[in-house]
């Protein structure tokens, strides 16, 4: 075979493969939101995480601005304590408001942050004064039936 | 009669013994064939032209074999989760289930399962008759180094093939999810792209299914070549060899699978 032709054969090839690494790295995933430029470190404390999972994402307003990056307990107060990162693009204010939400009726939970009003930004390694807890299901569906019952019982 | 029963036990034991040190001589010969493979790389390099030639009989000749898998396989993937995931009313998650499941196992594994057969076996016989014909001793003896001139090529064609046909794979495979779920079934186009965009992560999923092609490569052209300059370079001998090839290539990457898999992704 001519080696003008195979030469042009294998850089069809290879171009090609180049072609689908770069689909699935732009298309189908998302290589934009895995690698943020620089990152900074916060920590929030809850009472109940839920079904919060390391690697999960931390949105503002909808936004993704940074991933859950561990999560462990505190043996001592018993709180979850849930390290934050978060690109360094997006500072936030120190009353910024920590909360578990989830995203649709039985979506993947995420933490949300409510920005606050203060002048100081948080920095690196801060803890968030304000956070809400997930919440759960089972808890709230007790407390409706309980109100409920003593609503009965009052009349 | 104690006597006859204690010389067949011997003799069992005698054949694991057997077996065993075959089995442990082939694998050291092969670590041994796999390291001059690396030493005599830099020599073939030098010829570039040999390793593009393999690249084009290995890579290029199984694009059409690949691209048709992966079409297919992501129709299907297609089908079959759409069939579940509708059940739970959450048919929007059909562009995870596809890539995911194309990107962290199937695009790697099932590509180089095809590989294997198809440019494996032929990598096998090809230099499994040269070495029966002769051709690998005559190279010999004009000082031509069998190994630079012939092994290295092959294996470093498979191996720079590899991860581009699993891409490929995959993304044809997508495509193919993308055809029955938004094209036929309806499901809608962006809930079908921004999910999957937002489940899919490049370092975590894209590259860890890259590294394992890229291991699978490695795996099935030493295999290949190994198998081929090992062989009884009789007919019946290159014939054994090829099917060694595809069984052991077969083996090696789900094993292989499992163990990388176990590595990469243990749910943190």
């Amino acid at each position: 075979m001519n080696r003008k032709l195979l030469d042009l054969w294998v850089g069809f090839f290879v171009v090609l493969g180049f072609v689908a690494l770069l689909f699935l790295a732009l298309r189908v995933g998302n290589v934009s939101s895995a690698n943020f430029s620089g990152t900074y470190q916060l920590t929030a404390k809850f009472d109940n995480i839920g079904g919060l999972k390391v690697r999960g994402p931390v949105k503002s307003a909808g936004v993704v601005v940074g991933r859950v990056s561990e999560i462990r307990l505190d043996p001592t107060a018993y709180e979850a304590v849930v390290t934050l990162t978060i690109d360094n693009r997006f500072q936030f204010p120190k009353d910024t408001f920590a909360s578990i939400l989830t995203a649709g009726l039985l979506g993947e939970q995420y933490v949300g942050l409510d920005a606050g009003g203060d002048e100081k930004m948080l920095k690196n390694g801060d803890v968030f004064g304000k956070t809400q807890s997930a919440v759960v299901l089972e808890k709230l569906i007790s407390q409706f039936m309980f109100n409920k019952a003593s609503e009965g019982t009052s009349q | 009669m104690l006597e006859k029963s204690f010389s067949a036990v011997t003799a069992f034991i005698q054949g694991v013994g057997h077996r065993v040190n075959g089995a442990l001589q082939r694998l050291g010969f092969a670590a041994r064939f796999f390291v001059m493979i690396l030493v005599y790389s830099g020599q073939s390099f030098r010829r570039l032209h040999l390793t593009i030639r393999e690249i084009y009989f290995s890579g290029f000749q199984s694009l059409l074999i690949i691209l048709v898998s992966g079409l297919f396989i992501g129709l299907v993937l297609g089908m079959q989760g759409y069939e579940t995931l509708q059940r739970y009313g959450s048919s929007d998650a059909l562009g995870v289930l596809v890539a995911l499941s194309l990107v962290r196992e199937l695009g790697p594994v099932v590509a180089a399962l095809l590989f294997a057969s198809r440019a494996g076996s032929s990598i096998t016989a090809e230099i499994g008759l040269m070495k029966a014909t002769e051709q690998l001793t005559a190279m010999d003896m004009m000082a031509v180094n069998p190994i630079a001139r012939v092994v290295a090529p092959r294996f470093w064609g498979g191996v720079i093939s590899m991860p581009l046909l699993a891409a490929l794979f995959s993304a044809v495979g997508v495509f193919g999810g993308y055809l029955i779920g938004v094209v036929f079934i309806g499901v809608d186009e962006g809930a079908f792209w921004s999910q999957m965009q937002g489940s899919v992560d490049f370092r975590y999923d894209i590259w860890n299914g890259i590294v394992k092609s890229f291991v699978f490569g490695v795996a099935v052209s030493l295999i290949a070549v190994f198998e081929g300059f090992d062989a009884v370079p009789t007919a019946e001998g290159v014939s054994a060899s090829i099917k060694r090839t595809v069984v052991n290539s077969a083996l090696a990457i789900l094993a292989l699978d499992f163990v990388l898999t176990s590595f990469m992704f243990r749910g943190l």
